[in-house]
């Protein structure tokens, strides 16, 4: 994914976006099809050379031994990472919510925006306030913000734990991202899709509901994950409210072995995690692009 | 005036920024007939066809279907649609639904039928036009022809009083047309009132009770087909029907 993606977003207006057949998510290894067995041997050959010498570049290298020290001590490792493990269901737990209440909400302000009619300035007035003032205030600030500032007003009725109001903070930054996400979406739905279901006589709402947002949100998936994996991570700076959370217990056990290798053990566990993500991803879009493409399937 | 027309337009206003695209229309099309609509691209025809059904709102001037002014002030326009079938050059099918759900969707969701009633209805349509096969097919996989056809019974499972029809051949293959406008002498023979915006002359004077030749936003003459075609009596319809002819494409 990565490098590639601003550029397909850009061909959306107007016309579905056809992915490249057969090569989603291979493109490094693909062009090997091509070149026959041949290719691949001196693919492999000059791969191991190339990364034989990087190895053993690093490995002699004068610092390599504090390096293996500090960041990649097995004896740590095998200690901290079973509790940052446990600790980090905290963080599923956070991110899981919050992106429940992001998709929800995100769609609502970005339906808001989308609503034609003088009668709804108010409404496009409220939705674009709103994506404006969340995306440009950092995260790491919303959630000192409401962390600390929502519990200590003390009023009755609000609650005051801080985890609640950390998870408040991510869904209020990130739904402001996933809003714009969703309206590149519906936007890049041809206005005679919008057409042809008010010709049936589908109201405004159902024209939305049948007919816009299922072909908007098939097109945004790839980037609703992009932010769905920036929540997951930035589900660590819950940290800061001193919330044991990953991030805070590889600080605490780091700490006690005067070790970074807690810090490489959670990052494993974001990369462990989010790799699997991605490929599903693909693996979803290219099956919805066989499905629509499919005879006689329901 | 005898019965209620099926369709009356009377002096209808439509520009677009400024531009006046139709400058004052006035047809009248009673119930079973079929009326082509011919003219250079430009003419205004998709317009008059568009304002018809209320997908452009009109700048003056008023619309009846069945004797009821549409144009009038506070007139539901779902409604209204619902009577008042469309079908586009570009077929404009919903590609996240298969061929059964895009025919479906109108009853359903506008007119409030059951699942059950809609899947009959869509289904002895579909048989009728030949798509049966096609029920569980997303729009992808069909020709321009067959996707044109669902597009067609998409518009005849509401029901519709009138039936406007947008240079639906237009966007096919030649190979293609044939198969859509067996389908739309179809319609004519059962009695369905059609207003046919259309580039293809011949079938226009084949199955049009009458043909409005539209110039610069004005119906600038009509008549029965034998007449526009042979005879007509303005410069500018016999410069356009010359000008088709050396095109070839009558």
């Amino acid at each position: 994914m990565g490098g590639g993606a601003p550029e397909k977003y850009q061909s959306l207006p107007g016309g579905s976006y056809t992915p490249p057949s057969g090569d989603r998510g291979s493109r490094i290894l693909a062009p090997l099809k091509a070149e026959g067995a041949r290719g691949v041997t001196i693919a492999v050959v000059s791969t191991v050379v190339v990364f034989g010498l990087l190895a053993f570049a690093v490995l002699n290298s004068s610092g390599w031994p504090q390096i293996k020290e500090a960041f990649f001590d097995p004896a740590v490792f095998r200690d901290s990472l079973s509790k940052i493990i446990e600790r980090f269901t905290r963080n599923v737990f956070i991110f899981l919510v919050a992106e429940v209440f992001v998709l929800i909400l995100a769609m609502i302000v970005a339906v808001m925006r989308s609503l034609r009619g003088p009668v709804f300035t108010p409404l496009r007035i409220l939705a674009a306030a709103y994506t404006d003032l969340f995306r440009a205030v950092p995260t790491i600030l919303v959630i000192l913000l409401l962390g600390f500032g929502a519990p200590s007003l003390q009023i009755r009725g609000v609650p005051h734990s801080d985890i609640f109001w950390a998870i408040v903070a991510l869904v209020l930054v990130y739904s402001a991202y996933v809003a714009e996400v969703y309206r590149a979406g519906i936007q890049s739905v041809h206005p005679s899709q919008v057409a042809s279901a008010r010709a049936l006589g589908l109201s405004r709402g159902k024209t939305m509901r049948f007919v816009v947002v299922p072909q908007a949100v098939r097109r945004v998936l790839p980037p609703l994950l992009n932010d769905f994996i920036g929540l997951q991570k930035d589900s660590a700076l819950v940290a800061v409210l001193g919330y044991t959370e990953a991030l805070r217990q590889a600080q605490i056990v780091s700490a006690a072995n005067f070790d970074f290798t807690p810090y490489v053990a959670l990052a494993l566990v974001y990369i462990v995690i989010t790799i699997p993500e991605a490929r599903f991803v693909d693996w979803l879009v290219a099956r919805d692009q066989r499905r629509l493409q499919a005879v006689g399937g329901v | 005036m005898g019965p209620a027309a099926a369709l009356r337009i009377e002096d209808l206003h439509k520009s677009f920024d400024g531009l006046e695209v139709l400058k004052g229309i006035d047809l009248e099309v009673v119930e079973h007939e079929v009326v082509g609509l011919i003219g250079a691209s430009g003419s205004g025809k998709s317009t008059l066809l568009r304002c018809i059904n209320l997908l452009e709102p009109v700048n003056a001037g008023r619309v009846f279907i069945e004797g009821e002014e549409i144009t009038a002030r506070g007139v539901d326009v779902n409604r209204i649609r619902q009577r008042v079938g469309i079908v586009f050059q570009a077929f404009n099918l919903f590609p996240h639904m298969t061929v059964l759900r895009n025919v479906t969707l109108g009853p359903i969701e506008a007119l409030g039928a059951s699942r059950a009633e809609a899947d009959a209805l869509a289904t002895e349509l579909l048989e009728r036009f030949g798509l049966a096969d096609k029920r569980g097919d997303y729009p992808d996989r069909l020709s321009g022809g067959q996707q044109q056809r669902v597009a067609i019974v998409r518009a005849l499972a509401m029901k519709p009083d009138v039936m406007l029809l947008d240079e639906v051949t237009s966007a096919l293959d030649p190979e293609l047309v044939a198969e859509v406008l067996n389908v739309i002498r179809e319609l004519a023979s059962g009695g369905m009132t059609m207003v046919i915006a259309t580039h293809e002359m011949g079938f226009a004077r084949d199955i049009a009770n009458r043909i409005g030749f539209l110039d610069a936003g004005v119906i600038l003459e009509e008549g029965p087909p034998e007449e526009i075609f042979t005879s007509p009596r303005e410069e500018r319809t016999r410069r356009f029907l010359q000008s088709i002819i050396e095109a070839g494409r009558m």
